[in-house]
């Protein structure tokens, strides 16, 4: 059993009682909603005649519908526009914040409520969406919960939960030229597997994660869940405080100062204990790439794809099933594959850090022939920020498309999809079997630099050869 | 509230490790905003390529109740319409090696009980009701068994989430609201809460 761990703390601090069932009832001090997960929740609550306990903890904004072409309303998609039409009125209706488009504030929930100073250490944090794990970057102990949860933290602040196992994941040293942190969260997902972290909590520690900067460690604990693990966070350390100060919602003036105090007593103990421990070094990273249908179906870009006996018994099942749908021969290469469709955006790289890099390495290049390749960012303040800098023009330049904000294509729910058998090579977190909107359609997920590396070439290229034939 | 002390009826044998929620549910079917209908849409993609040979759609199984299924099913997006689908289909309760935590979670906001049991059970249990698709099997979550004719195999359930199905307090709504003053308390403790937001 953990203890003096960060999750021990913030849950033993937000503990409301011992339900009968055993189980702990956990204060929630941020809830976030967007327009998927909310409304049938919002509903259960007329039904009961509820009404919201605390509005001002909850904010809402619209990320997974939204077009990234034409926002106009009426959307032409009359489903999307109604459940638009369902969270404008049950924000009104209830008094909760809600970032809408064209607010200056909207985009995926997980990128706005960190630039905007919401997400801080020590927080509950949960919302309808898997990836809330994301805010566990700061040291906030954030996960995805279903609708009938939304319902009962809009109703009563709290949920019912079981408490976690803590997994110690600790990576040291330098991570070497070309890989980044979505190299590191593959990596790891590929060698604890998919249902490796399912009961557990996972702590990200080590100085790897030590000299990253908050956008690279919101990108490992998005993909927690991706391994299994419900949450995942990282110790607060000055890194965080100045990322957050200034920020519109982070404390000012006195409070700051107690906020930092307290946050600083919630990091875990030299001599904490842990009910498990991985160590990692980052010298073993390179970049990585997806071959399969899981993200645990993983590989150095410049290795083969793996043969079913090099894999566990347990894996061999999904491995053939993955060959078959990704039409992939085991010991192949995957460097050299022919892509379809480039998507560099989704709360796991679509911040500012990541077009940047991704502008950088595209400044110069264009697109390959036949290549669909677009820029979806993060947030609205995220194109801001990038228009103010030109990415968008070096970008346009290159023969990318820049699109407004949104989910985009991770999950197409939108109008970005892929379209039949085409191959997408992706920097979002689900290569799961029609993840991105084609029932047949197929993702290898990768970091936004070997996207736009695979843009330029129109093939699976390992982004460390193009920085030394191309740059 | 309905309590769940025990689920009886026909088993629907649905092969395969890390079968996440979109193939549970593709993400067009979450443009929506109830849950009504989803029970059509169940493995949507997955049937159609099936071509009328996926389980959900085999004669033989149709007004089964109980799902019995791999590793690490429900993997993936926390989306309830997962659930929410499987269950409006007809699905009572679902028997598995291991379940994703949000997907086992939001099953059990709803009703629906999800019990673990050795891979060999599993798949001794899914051989059975693929030769004979017509046995009646029980569930028993006060003697954590599962019985098919003569055959029968412990289960396992989360103690928490056992006691939610026994007494019928699934629906947390009620018993979380019930503690209000002690929410309250606990905001007052909490700094942050008076920072900021």
């Amino acid at each position: 059993m953990s203890q003096g761990t960060l999750f021990d703390k913030v849950w033993d601090l937000h503990t409301v009682s011992v339900l009968p069932s055993g189980q702990t009832q956990l204060l929630i001090g941020l809830h976030l909603i967007h327009e998927v997960t909310s409304p049938q929740a919002f509903a259960m609550l007329h039904e009961r005649g509820l009404p919201v306990l605390f509005p001002e903890r909850t904010v809402a904004t619209v990320d997974h519908i939204v077009p990234t072409q034409s926002q106009a309303r009426p959307f032409g998609d009359a489903l999307a526009e109604e459940m638009m039409q369902a969270l404008e009125r049950n924000c009104e209706d209830h008094g909760i914040t809600f970032y809408n488009l064209n607010s200056g504030n909207q985009g995926i929930v997980h990128v706005i409520a960190p630039e905007q100073g919401m997400t801080q250490p020590g927080m509950t944090i949960a919302c309808g969406d898997s990836h809330t794990s994301t805010h566990g970057a700061f040291g906030a102990i954030a996960f995805g919960i279903g609708t009938s949860q939304v319902r009962d933290v809009l109703a009563t602040q709290t949920l019912a939960l079981a408490k976690l196992k803590v997994r110690k994941i600790e990576v040291n040293g330098t991570l070497k030229p070309g890989v980044y942190a979505k190299d590191v969260i593959l990596h790891i997902i590929r060698t604890l597997g998919v249902k490796g972290g399912v009961g557990y909590a996972y702590e990200f520690a080590g100085t790897t994660f030590e000299q990253m900067s908050m956008e690279e460690r919101m990108t490992i604990c998005n993909m927690a869940i991706e391994g299994g693990a419900r949450c995942g966070y990282i110790n607060p350390d000055q890194v965080t405080y100045d990322y957050l100060q200034g920020r519109d919602r982070a404390p000012k003036g006195a409070a700051w100062d107690e906020a930092l105090a307290w946050w600083q007593s919630l990091r875990s103990e030299a001599d904490a204990q842990y009910d498990d421990g991985v160590v990692f070094d980052a010298a073993d990273i390179a970049p990585t790439v997806t071959w399969g249908i899981t993200p645990g179906q993983g590989m150095a870009v410049n290795e083969l794809i793996p043969l079913p006996e090099t894999l566990a018994d347990s894996e061999r099942a999904i491995a053939q099933e993955a060959y078959a749908y990704m039409d992939f021969q085991p010991g192949s290469p995957i460097q050299g594959t022919k892509v379809d469709v480039c998507f560099i955006g989704s709360c796991t790289n679509g911040r500012i850090s990541d077009l940047r890099e991704a502008a950088r390495i595209a400044q110069g290049h264009h697109v390959a022939e036949g290549i669909k390749a677009f820029v979806v960012p993060g947030s609205e303040r995220v194109k801001q920020q990038a228009e103010a800098e030109g990415l968008d023009k070096i970008f346009i330049q290159a023969g990318f498309e820049w699109r407004e904000p949104g989910c985009s294509m991770c999950l197409a729910m939108n109008p970005d999809k892929l379209e039949g058998r085409q191959l997408s090579a992706s920097s979002s977190n689900r290569n799961f079997k029609g993840r991105q909107g084609s029932a047949s359609g197929r993702t290898l997920l990768m970091s936004p630099a070997m996207v736009v590396a695979a843009a330029i070439t129109g093939q699976v290229t390992d982004v460390r050869q193009l920085s030394r034939s191309e740059q | 509230m309905r309590q769940v002390q025990a689920v009886m009826g026909r088993a629907l044998p649905l092969l395969g490790n890390d079968i996440d929620t979109d193939r549970i549910i593709p993400a067009r079917f979450l443009k929506c905003v109830t849950f009504d209908g989803l029970g059509e849409q169940v493995f949507a993609d997955d049937r159609q390529q099936a071509n009328g040979q996926h389980p959900f759609d085999l004669p033989q199984y149709q007004g089964a109740q109980i799902l019995v299924v791999n590793g690490n099913f429900g993997c993936g997006s926390s989306r309830e319409h997962a659930p929410q689908s499987i269950a409006r289909w007809g699905i009572k309760a679902i028997v598995g090696e291991s379940f994703a935590e949000i997907f086992f979670g939001n099953c059990v906001a709803i009703g629906i009980p999800c019990v673990t049991a050795g891979s060999e059970a599993v798949a001794a249990l899914q051989a059975l009701i693929q030769t004979q698709p017509q046995t009646e099997v029980i569930l028993d979550l006060i003697t954590l068994q599962v019985q098919a004719g003569n055959w029968c195999a412990p289960i396992y359930m989360g103690d928490g989430s056992r006691q939610m199905m026994l007494s019928g307090s699934w629906d947390g709504t009620g018993q979380l609201l019930s503690q209000v003053e002690q929410v309250k308390a606990t905001v007052a403790k909490l700094p942050y809460l008076a920072w900021s937001c």
